[in-house]
């Protein structure tokens, strides 16, 4: 990246409907999940955990912490930092499920 | 140019930069939890039954009330930062108010909560808790461990958001430059995404 | 690269004059990335030699049977600090925060890294954890008895003071967490104009993986240390069997960190190499981009390999399998290097001065290194030599003979740029005979004596054991009379070494292109890069 390019960069402002519109957004998910958690049987409550909270997470990042809004390189490094720990994680039941 | 701590601040001008260093100190943060959801994934394999039954001990109003106030201090940070780069400095001093209180709000149901284990003798290396299935000593000691490591960056998220009070009082942060208080909004976030896996782990432990 | 005189004459001091605080303060104040890279070497060069004395101890009371010159519980203590200083004193924060710091803003143009006062606060960390580390040493029960690796449940029970050298460790975490965030960071955003990714120093390649390492890795740790702590003081029960814990868990999450903490270890070693060879062989380096991405496969294949620590600990086979095959994977980048650094002599006009013969030294202990350990990868030889002596050679070869003799070849060949001053070479050459021959004798009699059955961390051995540990320990001892001959060589020349010219070597890259020792700022003004960093041509040379 040349010093030219760095200082070019500026902000880019949201506007507070989008981070009004997905906060309401994570209010519902969070409501629905706990609904099913308590309702209904333990296969579907896992099933909407699995879905529902990383999209809840995928929100906070997305828009909150303007990830949407970044270049490739960040969002390519998100990427390889998440990615790691599910590898490690499924790596690690390579052995958990198999003892 | 000497190189002092006194001269640094003068030195480097990286929007850019900072961010990308912010971020991959979020991803320590990110694997640092992570470490501790292995733990959760591995026993909660192991235990099933255990955990489920512990984790109806849990009362899930508070903790979805909890889930509620994060969110809500996720947006009004996220509205705060929107503000300084408007140049409405006043009304992100209030929103980055409202973030902190939201904060304590939550501590302080934490802190009801933690008590009210301990009153029922719940608490690490317990009588009471000893007592009980495997399953259920390992679901209070990640459920202490990981709640607990999550108020600890709660409160240095408070800690930090009220240093960026000061700066904006003193117009150190404004809207020619304010990545500082971006990067501090990024932190608060995390320890909302992490809450926000917590919950479901832990409360509504279906 | 552009033609930038080596000879240019003003009057802007070295980092090594200039300074608004004066003494003392004008260093562990400073932001320098210059002077935080000297006091990296001087805090890590003693605890360096704190750690070899405690080896040198160990070594003489395994030259008789029985009690030589300890108990046995001061054995297991002495075993266990000479680990935790020696590796997250010395060979962690190793090349990256002395080299790294020194030269990766010079290596790619600029002033200084990214956030220099981070940089600094990256050394606060260092010292603390160190200081606690020896600490630790005194206080509570004594020093801990674990081994560096504080597997629970032992370290969860054990009387000696376990809490403050995991607390210890846990703090250098954060020295190396920041560096790495400093250096990928400062590699993304301030490389020089025209310095694109395919015309860094292939040093800097190293520094950029190993970051990676260091983020992503060392958290792991950190939290594995904290929940050691918790659970000596409450009880919390995730790694003790007696409440439904499972120890392994702790082993798996250790080695998560520790094993890509060997990588951590060994990559920027490997990129000095990189740097080296092609400036003694006056040749460019073969296959710079084969040894470029070999650094980020071997930090990523690494990060996927640690339960080959744990073969015979009672994981299961499906794992074990598994983990044999990436071991085996994840030599073959290695080895790419090692290929490219031969091939690059291959038609070179090879000049053996210090650094070079430290360089090739470097090669040849690390072949051994890690031949030996893709040995301990098939799974039913690992059942024999799994804690023995078979493993404390071949880690040695690895981190000693390896990153070790890089940090040597290292200081050869850059403390003139560093300092200003020549060191004397021939001193330096002698050194290397008792260093290496040394060297062998204490550690390929250790590869012996572990296929021959000889436990580790054992405090005593058996009579068929004894030749080999006499052995051992003269070997030792051959091996600190050259250390000591070569870092005094250094410590002589600091005072009486000659004036050392800006390019007393004949290198290209663009350290080589500014005075030794470099302004505070580095460069006059920031180079234009043109062309790749090992374009030699006919005419270089002194």
């Amino acid at each position: 990246m040349t010093h030219a390019a760095i200082a070019e960069e500026t902000g880019h402002i949201v506007p507070n409907a989008t981070f009004i519109k997905v906060w309401a957004t994570l209010l519902v998910l969070t409501l629905i999940l706990t609904f099913v958690s308590k309702v209904f049987h333990e296969a579907l409550s896992v099933w909407a955990m699995l879905t529902i909270t990383p999209l809840k997470a995928g929100l906070v990042f997305y828009y909150f912490m303007h990830l949407k809004f970044e270049g490739p390189l960040l969002k390519a490094m998100v990427f390889v930092a998440l990615g790691t720990l599910v590898i490690f994680i499924g790596m690690l039941f390579f052995d958990l499920s198999f003892r | 140019m000497t190189g002092s701590i006194a001269d640094a601040p003068a030195a480097h001008r990286d929007y850019g930069g900072a961010k990308i260093a912010m971020w991959l100190f979020l991803f320590t943060e990110i694997i640092l939890f992570g470490g501790l959801f292995i733990l959760y994934s591995a026993y909660r394999s192991k235990y099933p039954h255990e955990f489920h039954d512990a984790g109806n001990e849990l009362n899930y109003v508070i903790g979805v009330i909890n889930t509620l106030v994060l969110l809500t201090s996720s947006l009004s940070m996220a509205l705060s930062i929107s503000a300084v780069q408007k140049g409405q400095q006043r009304l992100a001093m209030l929103l980055v108010g409202l973030t902190v209180a939201l904060g304590a709000v939550f501590l302080v149901n934490k802190y009801f909560e933690w008590i009210a284990k301990f009153h029922h003798g719940l608490y690490p290396n317990s009588p009471d808790l000893l007592k009980r299935a495997p399953g259920e000593v390992l679901f209070f000691g990640l459920y202490f461990s990981m709640t607990g490591l999550h108020g600890v960056h709660v409160i240095a998220g408070m800690v930090l958001l009220s240093i960026m009070l000061v700066l904006l009082a003193r117009k150190r942060i404004h809207q020619k430059d304010y990545v500082k208080i971006e990067n501090a909004g990024l932190y608060w976030h995390l320890v909302d995404v992490i809450w926000i896996f917590l919950l479901p782990l832990f409360y509504l432990a279906a | 690269m552009t033609a930038m005189a080596a000879t240019v004459v003003h009057a802007e001091p070295s980092f090594l004059e200039a300074g608004g605080r004066t003494g003392l303060l004008g260093w562990i104040l400073s932001t320098d990335h210059k002077r935080i890279a000297i006091l990296y070497l001087v805090s890590m060069m003693s605890f360096f030699l704190v750690g070899v004395t405690i080896g040198v101890l160990m070594r003489l009371e395994q030259l008789t049977m029985g009690p030589t010159i300890m108990q046995p519980q001061t054995y297991n203590a002495m075993f266990t600090v000479h680990g935790v200083i020696m590796i997250f004193l010395f060979v962690i924060p190793g090349l990256p925060v002395v080299f790294g710091n020194f030269f990766l803003p010079i290596l790619i143009g600029a002033k200084d890294v990214a956030l220099p006062r981070l940089n600094l606060l990256s050394w606060y960390f260092f010292m603390t954890g160190a200081v606690l580390a020896v600490l630790s040493l005194f206080t509570g029960n004594g020093p801990p008895d674990t081994g560096w690796t504080f597997y629970a449940p032992y370290s969860l029970r054990t009387g000696p003071n376990v809490s403050l050298a995991v607390f210890a460790a846990f703090v250098l975490g954060f020295s190396s967490i920041l560096t790495g965030i400093n250096f990928v960071t400062t590699i993304h955003r301030l490389r020089a104009p025209g310095m694109t990714w395919h015309r860094m120093p292939l040093f800097v390649w190293s520094l950029y993986a190993t970051g990676w390492v260091q983020i992503l890795a060392t958290p792991i740790v950190s939290i594995t240390l904290l929940l050691v702590i918790l659970e000596r003081f409450f009880g919390i029960g995730v790694f003790d069997p007696a409440k439904g814990g499972d120890p392994l868990l702790y082993q798996h999450l250790f080695w998560m960190y520790s094993h890509p903490a060997v990588y951590i270890m060994i990559l920027p070693a490997m990129g000095v190499i990189s740097e080296i060879i092609p400036t003694f062989a006056h040749r460019t380096i073969f296959g710079y981009r084969f040894i470029a991405y070999s650094s980020v496969a071997i930090a990523a294949l690494g990060s996927l390999v640690w339960a080959h620590h744990m073969f015979t600990s009672g994981i299961s086979s499906m794992a074990s399998m598994v983990f044999s095959l990436l071991t085996f994977l994840v030599a073959i980048p290695s080895a790419i290097k090692v290929f490219n650094w031969v091939a690059t002599l291959y038609k070179g006009s090879i000049e053996i001065a210090p650094p070079m013969l430290y360089a090739l030294t470097f090669i040849f202990l690390f072949c051994i290194g890690g031949l030996t350990g893709v040995m301990q990868g098939a799974l039913a030889v690992n059942v024999h030599l799994h804690d023995t002596y078979f493993i404390v050679g071949h880690f040695h070869y690895v981190m000693f003979g390896g990153t070790g003799i890089a940090f040597f070849a290292a200081l050869l060949y850059w403390f003139p740029k560093m300092f200003g001053k020549m060191y004397n070479r021939r001193v330096a050459t002698i050194a290397w005979v008792p260093l290496f021959v040394g060297f062998n004798m204490l550690y390929f009699t250790m590869l012996i004596l572990g296929v021959m059955g000889m436990p580790r961390r054992y405090y005593d051995h058996l009579p068929q054991f004894h030749t080999g540990h006499v052995i051992a320990t003269v070997g030792s001892w051959f091996l600190v009379s050259g250390l000591l001959l070569l870092l005094g060589n250094f410590v002589v020349a600091l005072f009486k070494g000659e004036k050392a010219p800006a390019n007393p070597w004949g290198g290209i890259s663009l350290e080589w292109q500014i005075p030794s020792p470099p302004p505070v700022e580095n460069f006059e003004e920031i180079p234009t890069i043109t062309s790749s960093p090992y374009h030699f041509n006919p005419v270089a040379g002194r």
